[in-house]
């Protein structure tokens, strides 16, 4: 109890700088993931096609793999030898590995899976039949979706971001696999912590970025929750 | 010919044909539950696409199937008034009436906010959220949202069915104010005789051999003194009037 508690003041500028690396990540992986996961969830929950149960496997994928082997994929794909990794290089620059800009593809690709299932209970739960009172009043399908649609599935999206961004400051294996454990480029929060039991003596350390890491996932359930109650209006039931 | 309809159609396993031709004031259509009448609105409305056949309104033709003519709902000006009212819970009573009115072409709008409100008492819900209205309410609100739209005729769909006994009588006192003051067609589901019997001009009637039309109880009425229009509605008529002028033939 002791050590927690003399854990508390202050964080040291190692620290912060893992804080602030984890949220970048963290940041630029949901700026990523949400278009994609949107346009994924649509098609799951509204697409009609051949191949469709395949799609929705290979997106929950991540979820079910071990991140080590997620990591050695995007190593394969994304590496300065693989086939992305090689056109990013060509095109734009782009070095993902050993970079934190890999950090933050590992946490999107980690991270997509609860995304796109969150915006696709979103969008299940939004009432065809009001969509079909707007065609009729004189709406578009697109004047439908931006007015009645999207606003109905807000808060699940809103819910989906956060859930999102608390796996990506979570994410460990798939990082330490593709982008390595290198301190101030990409040794987010958990990498931190695990460098850090490597470490004799340096139990306070780790006990308060446990704590800092309690903290974030914490505040993330807690406002995700309430953007999911608050969803509960405008949803199938409440249109009778 | 207000409503002319001839389409088939498929739901599920059962095959629906609905073919009559009816002119103006309230058509009931009238069947057992599974006779597809709420599909025949949904295909006069453009959410459901015939696999045959025509839909004509007032002499325009919405749908038709060897001239691959298929107007979007949308494009059809139908004013639907669906079972279970609904409005959208995320906007006030207010833009849910006005979302149609909104999106109308400004010289199709034939009626203001303000008449809307006096025709169905609903001025003083603007600005609740549809949550807190009760059945009776929710139901005027959508009839004033369909109203608003700027419809050349509206669809019903057992819009009393959700009400009880005290609120039909009020809604049903609306209907028959649209169907006499604002002299708008009206294609109305139901499975109830006592609404039928009061509201109907015609009766399609929906069954398995196909659609047999009658004259209605209501038919040949005279407005009495009590449906002597007011200065209002007459108003309301002939802007209607002038935007969607009656077809000769009616």
């Amino acid at each position: 109890m002791s050590t927690i508690l003399s854990a508390l003041p202050g964080l040291s500028g190692e620290e912060w700088q893992v804080v602030a690396l984890s949220l970048k990540v963290s940041t630029v992986a949901i700026v990523l993931d949400l278009p994609l996961a949107f346009a994924l969830a649509w098609l799951l929950a509204r697409g009609r096609f051949p191949g469709k149960v395949l799609l929705d496997a290979i997106v929950h994928l991540p979820l079910v793999l071990p991140p080590v082997v997620t990591g050695w994929m995007l190593l394969l794909g994304f590496g300065s030898q693989g086939p992305f990794g090689k056109i990013l290089n060509d095109l734009f620059g782009l070095t993902l590995i050993f970079r934190w800009t890999g950090a933050a593809l590992a946490a999107a690709i980690m991270a997509l899976p609860l995304m796109v299932r969150a915006i696709r209970l979103s969008l299940d739960g939004v009432d065809r039949r009001l969509e079909n009172a707007a065609r009729t009043l004189g709406a578009g399908a697109w004047g439908t979706f931006a007015t009645i649609t999207l606003p109905l599935a807000l808060p699940g999206v809103m819910a989906a971001i956060v859930l999102g961004f608390a796996r990506s400051i979570g994410e460990f294996g798939a990082t330490i696999t593709f982008a390595s454990n290198i301190p101030g480029e990409t040794q987010t929060l958990p990498l931190a912590i695990y460098t850090a039991l490597q470490i004799p003596g340096s139990e306070s350390q780790v006990t308060r970025l446990a704590l800092i890491s309690v903290a974030l996932s914490l505040a993330a359930l807690v406002i995700s929750e309430v953007l999911t109650r608050r969803s509960g209006q405008g949803k199938a039931g409440h249109a009778i | 010919m207000p409503f002319d309809i001839d389409i088939a159609l498929t739901r599920g396993t059962a095959r629906i044909e609905a073919r009559f031709a009816v002119p103006g004031g309230l058509t009931a259509l009238f069947g057992t539950s599974g006779a597809g009448k709420t599909s025949v609105l949904g295909a006069i409305a453009g959410l459901i696409t015939p696999e045959r056949g025509s839909i004509r309104v007032n002499d325009e033709v919405l749908f038709d199937h060897s001239a691959r003519i298929d107007l979007k709902p949308e494009r059809r000006a139908c004013g639907y008034v669906f079972q279970d009212s609904r409005l959208f819970p995320h906007r006030t009573v207010r833009d849910n009436l006005l979302y149609g009115w909104r999106r109308a072409p400004t010289q199709r709008r034939w009626m203001a906010l303000e008449e809307a409100c006096e025709f169905l008492g609903i001025g003083h819900l603007l600005a609740r959220m549809p949550r807190t209205l009760s059945g009776g309410e929710m139901q005027r609100v959508a009839i004033g949202r369909a109203l608003l739209s700027g419809p050349r005729f509206l669809l019903m769909d057992e819009p009393l069915s959700s009400l009880d006994e005290d609120r039909r009588g009020g809604i049903m006192h609306v209907i028959e104010r649209i169907r006499d003051e604002l002299e708008l067609p009206i294609l109305y589901v139901s499975h109830d005789h006592r609404e039928v019997d009061r509201l109907a001009d015609h009766i399609v009637q929906m069954g398995p051999e196909g659609c047999t039309v009658r004259p209605g109880p209501a038919q040949g009425r005279k407005a009495g003194p009590d449906l002597t229009p007011s200065d209002a509605p007459l108003a309301l008529r002939a802007r209607l009037r002038s935007v969607h002028p009656t077809p000769t033939s009616a």
